[in-house]
């Protein structure tokens, strides 16, 4: 029986045992972000350590950074802190920073990919629980807490256990208006919040691999909403091809020998699987999360949960819901498109799609927030800025933005958003009553230019 | 390591915190994640759920509680380590519940805290018993894998490997990845993507 890729890469990683049964596992990547890096580098200098790889490690700042005045100091005397901290640590230590102003700034899940920096095979790490996103590529990559920031750099290590493997196959094609993000919201549902505690996903199957690459990352971005430690998909041909030419990828004859190797880390046909999950893409309709965790959500023809289960009754009572009312109908008051699991070009353009030639309804407040300078140019140069602007879209500079609202992008009160993001907590954007319904960029585009959450098809078809 | 990093049992007050996927998000709001320091997190801790009233933290009954029982999925959400830095700087120094979010919990082995797993019968017998009466002095025992209360014994879970750092306080886990350097540089020069 042959391995599948967790397997193998976490081997090939293996430095040696540790005393506690752990694995010391090497880290081929480390992304570092201003939020939960300045702690971690002050314990450096405590411990007075060094930077063991500093070639691996790369920086950037998406967090906390305004996505309109971009201009420093920050009117935010905590924010110009954390940023003049990360500028002082990359230079102290002698680390690539990719600053606010840096072509290649943007939500480090966005860069990475974008550069070449994430490759399939590899270990990655960052202190940010979205982390998996990089797993579309086929590499094994953890969200890591500050003190395991400090870990990686400088060890260029972490101490984990290993985790089960977990195969979710969807076979099937989706229909029209059905998106990656409603492939991922239909698995959290089916599988819980923290059904996948204990567990790497592998996601697998025909719909998978009918994706491209940004669909992949939107998949992966959320593994860890189903209580995954990490999330990927095997390297295929589609991988090879996004990734050939880009800055950090080897070129020519090195990147036939790359692939040749990128291969090798797939799981075999035969690989085995702690346990294997199966979904039909046909069944998957546009989703939309109700409640307040990424788990409670439902199709779009569908009605809210009774309020029976004592979670389901908190989301309700929380979100000012009735049991089960519909969802299609719900009026927002905010339309937010962005974050690391929804701001790449391909989101973009789908979003785009629907709103051209319409308007935002009403009193609805719509930002998009495009996830590198890369991103935000490609949109510019085709035209997508002005259907967003023409629409009454906000085009903003890139950044986290209203996913988690460190910056000053926040929903007010009790509002209601419409959001392309990855979690609906409460308070995650900003407002501590404030409401979050996830949906597909479409979906959010949709509910812009209808006032409501409204079955993107009906506007497409 | 010091005598000061050995966990071998943490005896105290409990608070209980009802609900499953508690997430970061509500432990610490990420507007006190504008900081550079983790110093003054004890302060804001579930500061939103706390509006309102009637949440436990508020209770001067469980003032200087030094273990916390939560249900299943505690600290889901954000890799923030200033969730359990929060809790650790308003007092709590162990954990007890039915399951824990995977990166709450590897951030909590980084700061010694121990999280062990009970139960869904016995957590609820656990908090049960402690809302009854907050000033229930309890015993989370690593060392043994038990949490005792009044004559009451229930069987907590750890790993075998993770019990074994607490008890002889090596749960910081930087010195033993720096033992080996060169196994590290040997791991490194057999990754193809390093060396070409």
């Amino acid at each position: 029986m042959s391995k599948n890729l967790f397997e193998k890469v976490w081997a090939n990683h293996t430095v040696r045992e540790l005393p506690s049964g752990q694995s010391q596992l090497f880290v081929g990547l480390h992304l570092v972000h201003e939020v939960t890096s300045p702690q971690a580098f002050q314990m450096l200098r405590e411990r007075d350590l060094k930077v063991l790889y500093p070639e691996r490690t790369y920086a950037t700042v998406d967090h906390i950074v305004p996505t309109d005045v971009r201009e420093r100091p920050f009117l935010d005397e905590l924010a110009e802190e954390m940023m003049v901290a990360i500028e002082r640590n990359t230079a102290q230590f002698d680390l690539p920073l990719y600053g606010m102003n840096d072509q290649r700034q943007g939500i480090v899940h966005v860069i990475g990919p974008e550069l070449g920096l994430t490759q399939p095979g590899m270990t990655i790490a960052c202190g940010d629980s979205h982390t998996s996103t990089h797993g579309a590529f086929g590499a094994i990559a953890f969200g890591i807490g500050t003190s395991q920031v400090r870990d990686v750099l400088a060890s260029q290590c972490l101490a984990l256990g290993r985790p089960k493997v977990r195969r979710v196959e969807v076979n099937g094609t989706l229909s029209g208006g059905v998106y990656a993000k409603d492939v991922i919201l239909a698995i959290i549902n089916r599988l819980g919040v923290n059904g996948g505690v204990g567990f790497a996903y592998e996601f697998a199957g025909s719909t998978i691999e009918a994706m491209d690459m940004e669909a992949r990352m939107t998949v992966c971005n959320m593994s860890i909403e189903g209580g995954a430690r990490c999330g990927y998909i095997n390297p295929d041909q589609t991988t090879f091809e996004y990734l050939q030419g880009l800055p950090h990828v080897p070129k020519d004859a090195a990147f036939d020998e790359a692939v040749t190797w990128w291969k090798s880390t797939a799981s075999g046909q035969d690989a085995s699987y702690d346990d294997v999950v199966y979904l039909d893409a046909a069944e998957i309709k546009p989703t939309v999360t109700w409640g307040i965790n990424p788990g409670q959500s439902v199709a779009i023809d569908e009605h809210l949960p009774s309020a029976h289960a004592a979670g389901d009754a908190e989301a309700l009572q929380f979100m000012g819901f009735d049991a089960e009312q519909p969802i299609a109908g719900t009026k927002v008051d905010v339309a937010f498109i962005g974050s690391c699991t929804n701001s790449r070009i391909s989101d973009l353009r789908e979003a785009a799609r629907v709103v051209a030639g319409r308007h935002v309804t009403g009193n609805v407040r719509a930002l998009v927030v495009p996830g590198s300078h890369d991103v935000r140019d490609q949109a510019q140069a085709e035209g997508l800025d002005e259907i967003f602007r023409a629409a009454g879209f906000e085009w903003r500079e890139p950044g986290c933005s209203m996913c988690l609202a460190m910056n000053p992008d926040k929903l007010q009160g009790r509002e209601v958003c419409a959001s392309s993001s990855n979690r609906n907590f409460k308070g995650r954007q900003g407002s501590p009553t404030g409401r979050t319904l996830l949906m597909s960029p479409a979906m959010v585009a949709a509910a812009a230019v209808t006032g409501e959450v409204t079955d993107v098809r009906s506007i497409l078809n | 390591m010091s005598n000061d990093s050995i966990r071998r049992q943490i005896t105290g007050r409990v608070i209980p915190v009802r609900g499953d996927d508690i997430d970061t998000d509500r432990i610490i709001p990420a507007r006190y994640l504008l900081t550079v320091t983790f110093d003054d997190l004890g302060n804001h801790v579930f500061e939103d759920d706390r509006v309102g009233g009637g949440h436990p933290f508020d209770e001067a009954a469980y003032q200087g509680a030094a273990i916390l029982v939560a249900h299943a999925n505690f600290g889901c959400g954000s890799s923030r380590e200033h969730a359990p830095q929060a809790l650790m700087r308003w007092g709590i120094g162990a954990f007890v519940g039915v399951s824990f979010a995977e990166i709450f919990f590897s951030n909590c082995i980084a700061l010694g805290l121990p999280c062990l797993t009970a139960s869904a019968e016995d957590v609820a017998k656990l908090q049960e018993a402690v809302e009854a009466d907050p000033t229930l002095s309890v015993v989370c025992d690593v060392e043994q894998k038990q949490i005792r209360f009044g004559d009451v014994v229930i069987a907590g879970e750890i790993d075998a490997g993770l019990q074994q750092q607490f008890v002889n306080g090596s749960w910081d886990a930087l010195g033993q990845l720096l033992v080996d350097r060169d196994a590290i540089a040997a791991t490194a020069a057999r990754l193809p993507y390093l060396t070409h």
